[in-house]
């Protein structure tokens, strides 16, 4: 059945793009990024309403799927590709590349991850994965006058196409071994215990392996730390946060979905992973003097939490997912809207060591920044702590005592480095003040900043959409 | 029986030019062949009823790709006699492991089964009363038409990497401002000068070259190229 209007939205948005890339093409005056970027955030606005509004189904033949889970998604996305334009106003300005392609090509990566909130086909999977990177890739080597901004455009380029191999060999080993694509189908033929394969299983741990190197998952991290440290902050906020959210959601549908009969395959393979992911995120980053490594260590490490939700296997698990990427995603905005902030006679800084004194220089900016870590390091009240505890509750209930303990360890080594950070700006010799803050930065990290402290106030509607999206999955 | 002939005479020119493809000494010759092997398998994809590859091969692979061999082979000054210099020391070791992977294929030959409807679906099913450019149509513009146009947003993000991570705007290029040379009165071009009857020119301070009056203003677009290459 052609059901074309479920893909509104997306629709509706890669139309924008198109227009928007046409009117930054043919107006050939400076101001032309402050507009475009404008007219970007229009276009996610206007494509979050249609999300909100727009009916559920199934369309185009079984490939694209509209439902309250990739609604939920979809929303994330928009919102952390949203954060990411505000962020790069002020940036983009001072650091020379005021040049419109920049919001246009966020806007295609987040037509990429709308899709991959909505794929229920390993081919629309891919190609979803494919557009998101693939602008992504050029975003990162964006400031292309900048050696470290090629270098990391270029490492994750290479590394993203050998995890894309990955997975298309995981995806024709699945596709050889059961005939199908679809989600629904290979549910359907996976019932049945006998239809299980070694084959198989080989090309689910390709597809868990392309996917955990989108979600910087350990042992396919080794990217995150040089992409995160060369690219554009702005870029390094927007791959800290939406991406993070699409790839994360299509790994938890395509193994709750199709493969969800074999929990007892994958499970371990998860657990493997997030235990690592953890233990690398919390111990690593100690040692780091920048605070883009810093935050890139902390992502690998947050992701590992993620998994944890994911490898329960249960809607309790999937809620918990969800919910820790709603409070990742402002989280990690407002820490990047801090960092943005680090600017001393126009020159960008990124050592921990710059951020001395920060308290008594630039209170309302060191509040927001404690506010951040200690969220990050999961401290109570803020959002962090009830992140984590949604998914070590639904571990505890499956039964995965292990990772729920050993995520508890690893939250409180990781509590060190964050406090750390804390402790600089407070206690440390007081530098030289920062430049004044642009309006959007800080309406940014106000903004996130309230989320993340008023979080416990009115979880009720996250909780409840939450739950709703989870449900889905198990149907 | 005339099928049959013409398949045997595709196959064999085709056989014989991709022989010569990586044999011919001259790179254009081997671009040559490389083209009429493209035309033989062309002929063979008509035999086997796929109209529509077979033109298809002729217009993108003969029309684009091996015209565009074509350039490259004689643009880049490439000395394949040089290249081609170690091929006798290197012959043993190419030998032995080409012979490696012909006993390996052979082995996995050996034990190859074929499963008992393969032979059916090796086949795509052929609708009656489509011929195959319908069915193509109807294959990638009505099932999979969200993967096509996602697809083509891909490539249209490839294009605007290239151009964003490569393009540089020259300042020393010239460029054609149409609407500059168009708005343009005359009074900026030409001044007219009455002159006495007979004074000459030489007295009355009006030597050398003479500009417009009116120094025309430089159009409000050109500093805008500086830094921003989209189009």
């Amino acid at each position: 059945m052609m059901n074309w209007s479920l893909a509104v939205p997306e629709l509706v948005l890669a139309c924008c793009g198109m227009a928007i890339l046409l009117f930054g093409a043919l107006m050939k005056r400076r101001e032309t990024f402050h507009l475009a970027s404008m007219l970007t955030i229009g276009a996610f606005l206007i494509t979050a309403m249609l999300v909100i509004a727009g009916p559920h189904g199934l369309a185009y033949h079984g490939q694209f799927v509209a439902d309250s889970f990739s609604g939920f998604v979809k929303l994330l996305v928009l919102a952390g590709s949203a954060f990411a334009v505000v962020a790069s106003l002020d940036y983009n300005e001072h650091e020379n590349l005021r040049r419109f392609e920049f919001p246009v090509l966020i806007l295609f990566a987040t037509v990429g991850m709308m899709l991959m909130a909505s794929a229920v086909n390993l081919m629309t999977l891919y190609v979803g994965l494919e557009l998101q990177s693939l602008s992504i890739y050029v975003l990162a080597a964006f400031a292309r006058d900048q050696l470290r901004s090629s270098e990391a455009g270029l490492k994750y380029f290479v590394l993203g196409a050998l995890a894309s191999g990955l997975l298309l060999y995981g995806i024709s080993l699945i596709y050889g071994f059961t005939g199908s694509m679809q989600f629904d189908q290979l549910a359907r033929v996976l019932a049945d215990p006998a239809r299980v394969s070694p084959g198989l299983i080989v090309g689910i741990v390709f597809l868990v392996a392309g996917l955990a190197f989108k979600v910087s998952a350990v042992p396919f991290h080794m990217w995150t730390p040089d992409v995160y440290e060369g690219a554009p902050t702005p870029v390094t906020l927007l791959m800290g946060t939406s991406p993070k959210v699409a790839a994360m959601a299509l790994l938890v549908r395509a193994m709750a979905t199709p493969f969800g009969h074999l929990l007892g395959q994958w499970q371990q393979l998860i657990v493997l992973v997030s235990i690592a992911s953890m233990l690398l995120g919390a111990l690593a980053a100690i040692g780091q003097r920048n605070i883009k490594r810093l935050m890139a260590y902390s992502s690998i490490g947050h992701m590992g939490y993620v998994l944890i939700g994911l490898a329960a296997g249960t809607p309790a698990g999937i809620r918990g997912v969800l919910l820790y990427l709603v409070t990742y995603v402002f989280m990690s905005a407002g820490t990047f809207a801090c960092i943005l902030a680090m600017r001393r006679r126009g020159v960008m800084l990124e050592q921990i060591a710059d951020l001395g004194g920060l308290g008594r220089r630039d209170p309302v900016l060191a509040m927001w920044l404690t506010v951040f870590m200690f969220s990050m390091a999961g401290i109570p009240p803020f959002s962090g702590f009830w992140a984590k505890y949604f998914i070590f509750t639904a571990a505890v209930q499956s039964g995965l005592w292990a990772l729920a303990v050993i995520g508890v360890l690893t939250s409180v080594i990781g509590a060190y480095y964050y406090i750390r950070i804390i402790k600089v700006m407070y206690f440390d010799e007081p530098q030289e003040a920062f430049d004044p803050r642009p309006p959007s930065l800080s309406l940014l990290a106000a903004g996130s900043g309230l989320f993340t402290t008023l979080f416990f106030v009115f979880p009720a509607p996250f909780v409840g959409a939450a739950e709703t999206a989870a449900k889905v999955l198990f149907g | 029986m005339i099928a049959a002939l013409a398949f045997y005479v595709f196959a064999g020119i085709l056989l014989l030019s991709a022989a010569m493809v990586v044999s011919a000494r001259n790179p254009v010759h081997s671009v040559l062949f490389l083209i009429l092997a493209f035309f033989n398998a062309a002929g063979l994809f008509l035999l086997a009823g796929a109209e529509f590859l077979a033109m298809i091969l002729v217009i993108v692979y003969v029309g684009a790709v091996a015209v565009l061999f074509l350039f490259v082979v004689m643009m880049l000054d490439i000395d394949f006699a040089e290249l081609r210099g170690g091929f006798q020391r290197y012959l043993p070791v190419g030998l032995a492991v080409g012979l490696v992977l012909l006993i390996e294929l052979g082995i996995v030959l050996g034990g190859w089964k074929l499963a008992p409807d393969a032979a059916a679906l090796r086949f795509a099913p052929n609708l009656a009363g489509a011929h195959n450019t319908a069915q193509l149509g109807r294959l990638i513009y009505t099932d999979y038409i969200l993967l096509f146009q996602a697809a083509g947003l891909v490539l249209l993000v490839a294009m605007i990497g290239a151009i964003v991570l490569t393009l540089r705007e020259r300042h020393s290029a010239l460029r054609q401002d149409i609407t500059a040379q168009q708005s343009r009165s005359v009074r900026q071009t030409m001044e007219l000068i009455d002159m006495p009857i007979g004074a000459g020119i030489g007295g009355s301070g009006t030597t050398g070259i003479r500009r417009p009056a009116a120094p025309a203003p430089a159009p409000a677009a050109a500093p805008a190229h500086a830094d921003h290459g989209g189009h």
